[in-house]
């Protein structure tokens, strides 16, 4: 059996008084598309903090290819090959979209594809930009970031996760705020990026879509999880009923 | 019938972009104007001035290179309040060294500038990590700390300082040297911040979750625009002990921390142009001054205030719309 | 002579807690540094001075006066200046820098330097405890410094303002939520600190003599001593000012005067190698900005 190319165990966060992930562990093997779902507060973007050590754990371990990573500074987990993207989108607002590329692309991952030191960020930024659906006619790569909109935010994000070439990458409620045609839009660059070998993380409320392309889900409640396997097993499960929509005990008065 | 005011490029902007700027002289005079022009008044005022304002030059080019030098900490999201560190660190560093081991001015000078930003940023490393407020105290506390050490300790001269120092060749060498370092590194820097790696400093001072996110080490890069910012100011320093041929407590004073920064923040922040016209609007004012004493710095310090609040873009920024844009009143549709 | 160095150290660690209290407390709660600090405390001693001296008040009134128009121009700088720029450290940094040097400055062009710049004593007696002398003025600022520490503590445990206080320091987002309008508590915040840098004046001033100079040394201090205590922590400015008070006092008595500073200042850059937030620092760095 291969090694996992990521793995969290009894991984766990407090908050001062607020425990937000209680005793978490998976795995996740090269290639797969996981999703992790679950009602808001459940814990899910602590999660994605503590794997890019943007927060420290207070306890339990997360490996990557088998070594501990949980230590390091978010910028060395960037290195390697881990990358994410945030929830609440910030791009540079007032720089065109395709400036916002340039600072991953000064990235050492981003080393290959700029092609050498003084290579032209600039043009590699539209290339990148073209590939996530920046149509190059509508020039809506020069707009500024702050005047486009969500859709085209989110792609931007995407982007700039792409940009490093990572091995695996964490989408942070990528579909949030975007409408089905979007989303259908963004989908075929996401499998482009399992093709390309890529294993993906998505955080996700849009359970349909996500279904569709998942192969294996996640779902936390009050920050544990509380079911993993197949979507189709995890929309039969009890506990993942009860989480979402409450179980018959407790409608109240 | 309601109008509003509306702002354009002007013609000569739109027609001197890119490639068309070779199109015709008028074009490539545009653009190279407000370049060449500067610099050449630099370079032929030290000839036409008395030695008295020329003695005032070298001090507009002294503070508009720590105004630059405040300027490129600022863009990379540290707000100094202590330029005086820096400029002292390379004052006294250059002056021990001439004093003490007889080296000759060619090579104290670019030792100290190197000597003091080294010293300037493993100082400040520390704070690096916290929250910019932090950082602005350090800077503000640590050289007025260090003027009561050396008061009490009599360290490096104690009070009376260190002098005896060797000069410079000549005036006209010291005034020519400085002034062309301060072209230089207007220049250089202008386009270091302009270039990519200016925007990922600028990028860790707006949003420095992003560029953590894209695997970039914001620390290591802080420090860095640290270092440069602390070695220019340090060869101000340096390069003043030379010229007063002394170095003393007063080179950690306040007047170097604050006039730097009134002079960026009016003359525009976040261009190093901006600071250069601060200084050469702020320096020479002051000398005129000079009769009422302390209450220049009270000058200062209102100037500094209003101009902050009221007009923060900077006396650059709005020479430099009036240069490419024009303005005019449009009538708005119903 | 150790019973009196430990005794004065003890008087120290109060006199340079009653400094920093004022500032620690404006930024806790607010997130504004106000470097106008030291000239609030200035003004307000100076105000006290020409209320006796010019319009003959009686001492307790001027000094009620005082510590009140300190308090009301906290307010007016946030109203005018601060209000405008808030968000923006650049900003708000370098206009309270350039209100409290335009301060000081006036005060010293306007020639307030002289020995005849003193305010009375308390109560002019002197005490003998554990065979040292110490004066009544001392004694009080040990006092009153208790007494306000614990008066603060009340007051930030047991009333709606304080409380209110309380909730922004620990968690803005969510105090807001509660409906606080960030702008009059952050309004508040500064007076209060200006107000509390006016306290601090009218007690510890008797000991010697007002100069512009204090301003700025006031500042230093209180900064000194919020950073080695940890920014917004008041448990850390107490424990700070001990650390600090002390060091400066045995440094006085057993090495030297002259010593004092470099101690404060080692103290200050080993605060910095080794916790650069403070003792108490409770700098959450990236988390609290997710």
């Amino acid at each position: 059996m291969s090694l996992p190319l990521l793995e969290t165990v009894h991984l766990s966060k407090s908050f001062g008084g607020v425990q937000a992930l209680y005793d978490v562990s998976f795995t996740l093997k090269e290639g797969e598309l996981l999703g992790v779902i679950g009602p808001n507060g459940s814990g899910k973007t602590t999660l994605v903090n503590l794997i890019t050590r943007f927060v420290k754990p207070t306890s339990g371990e997360v490996l990557y290819r088998g070594n501990p990573i949980h230590h390091l500074s978010p910028h060395k987990i960037v290195r390697l090959g881990i990358a994410r993207t945030f929830q609440m989108v910030r791009p540079f607002y007032q720089l065109p979209a395709f400036k916002n590329m340039i600072i991953p692309l000064y990235s050492p991952r981003a080393k290959g594809l700029v092609g050498g030191r003084y290579g032209d960020r600039n043009a590699m930024a539209l290339d990148l930009l073209e590939e996530v659906g920046f149509e190059r006619d509508s020039f809506v790569a020069y707009k500024p970031a702050g005047a486009l909109p969500q859709g085209y935010l989110k792609r931007l994000e995407l982007a700039k996760a792409i940009a490093l070439q990572p091995d695996l990458v964490i989408l942070d409620e990528l579909f949030s705020g975007l409408s089905l045609a979007e989303v259908a839009s963004i989908v075929p660059i996401i499998e482009k990026m399992r093709i390309q070998g890529k294993t993906i993380i998505m955080i996700e409320h849009r359970l349909r879509e996500l279904f569709r392309i998942a192969d294996r889900v996640i779902v936390m409640n009050y920050g544990s999880k509380i079911a993993d396997g197949p979507p189709d097993t995890i929309m039969e499960d009890e506990a993942v009923k009860s989480a979402y929509l409450g179980s018959e005990t407790d409608s109240g008065d | 019938m309601k109008r509003r005011k509306e702002r354009i490029d002007r013609g000569i902007k739109a027609r001197s972009q890119d490639i068309f700027a070779l199109s015709s002289w008028r074009e490539m005079l545009y653009l190279a104007g407000p370049r060449l022009l500067p610099v050449l008044i630099c370079l032929l005022l030290p000839l036409i001035l008395g030695v008295y304002w020329q003695k005032v030059l070298m001090s507009v080019a002294v503070f508009a290179i720590l105004a630059i030098s405040w300027d490129i900490l600022a863009q990379s999201g540290m707000i100094s309040l202590g330029q005086a560190l820096f400029f002292g660190t390379g004052a006294y560093c250059s002056g021990i060294m001439n004093h003490y081991w007889g080296l000759s001015p060619l090579l104290t000078l670019p030792i100290a500038a190197i000597c003091g930003g080294l010293i300037s940023t493993l100082l400040l490393l520390p704070v690096l990590r916290l929250r910019g407020v932090y950082f602005s105290m350090v800077t503000l506390i640590i050289p007025l700390m260090l003027v009561r050490v050396i008061e009490a300790t009599k360290v490096f001269g104690g009070t009376e300082g260190l002098s005896g120092m060797d000069p410079l060749p000549s005036t006209a060498f010291e005034v020519y040297l400085i002034v062309i370092l301060l072209l230089a590194v207007l220049f250089g820097f202008r386009r270091l911040m302009d270039s990519d790696y200016g925007l990922v400093l600028k990028g860790i001072s707006d949003n420095d979750r992003s560029v953590i996110n894209a695997g970039i080490n914001i620390y290591w890069f802080k420090a860095q625009a640290l270092f440069i910012a602390a070695s220019i100011a340090a060869f101000a320093g340096a390069f003043m002990t030379h010229v007063y041929m002394f170095v003393g407590m007063p080179v950690f004073a306040l007047d170097y921390s604050i006039l730097p920064i009134a002079a960026a923040v009016v003359g525009g922040p976040g261009t190093l142009a901006g600071s250069v016209v601060g200084a050469f609007i702020l320096v020479p004012l002051s000398e005129v001054l000079r009769g009422i004493g302390g209450l220049r710095i009270v000058f200062y310090g209102v100037f500094l205030v209003v101009c902050i609040v009221a007009l923060p873009e900077g006396i650059f920024h709005y020479i430099q719309r009036k240069y490419h844009q024009i303005e005019r009143w449009v009538e708005v549709e119903k | 002579m150790l019973t009196g160095t430990i005794i004065y150290a003890i008087i120290n660690s109060a006199i340079l807690a009653l400094t920093a209290i004022g500032f620690n407390l404006t930024f806790g709660i607010s997130g504004v540094a106000n470097f106008a600090y030291g000239a609030f405390y200035v003004m307000a001693a100076y105000g006290v001075w020409m209320l006796i001296h010019m319009a003959h008040l009686p001492y307790p009134l001027a000094v009620l006066i005082s510590i009140g128009f300190t308090t009301l121009s906290g307010a007016l700088m946030y109203r005018f200046v601060i209000v405008r720029i808030k968000g923006q450290t650049l900003s708000e940094v370098i206009a309270t820098f350039g209100i409290g040097l335009s301060v000081l400055e006036l005060f010293r062009y306007f020639g307030f330097v002289g020995f005849e710049y003193t305010l009375p004593v308390f109560h002019d007696k002197s005490f003998i405890i554990a065979g040292a002398y110490v004066d009544a003025q001392r004694l009080f600022i040990l006092a009153f410094a208790v007494a306000l520490i614990i008066a603060l503590w009340l007051f930030t445990h047991y009333t709606h303002l304080g409380l209110a206080f309380r909730g922004i320091a620990q968690d803005e987002r969510t105090a807001l939520t509660f409906g606080m309008d960030p702008d009059r508590i952050a309004s508040l915040a500064v007076s209060f600190g200006a107000g509390l840098a006016a306290i601090a004046a009218t007690v510890i001033v008797p000991l010697g003599s007002i100069s512009p100079e204090e301003g700025y040394d006031v500042l230093i201090k209180a900064l000194a001593v919020c950073i080695i205590g940890g920014l917004g922590s008041s448990g850390g400015v107490i424990i700070a000012s001990v650390v600090v008070g002390f060091a400066e006092r045995f440094t006085d008595s057993y090495i030297g005067s002259h010593w004092t500073m470099i101690v404060s200042l080692a103290a200050l850059l080993v605060v910095l190698v080794i916790k650069p937030s403070g003792i108490f620092g409770k700098q959450k760095e990236l988390e609290e900005r997710i």
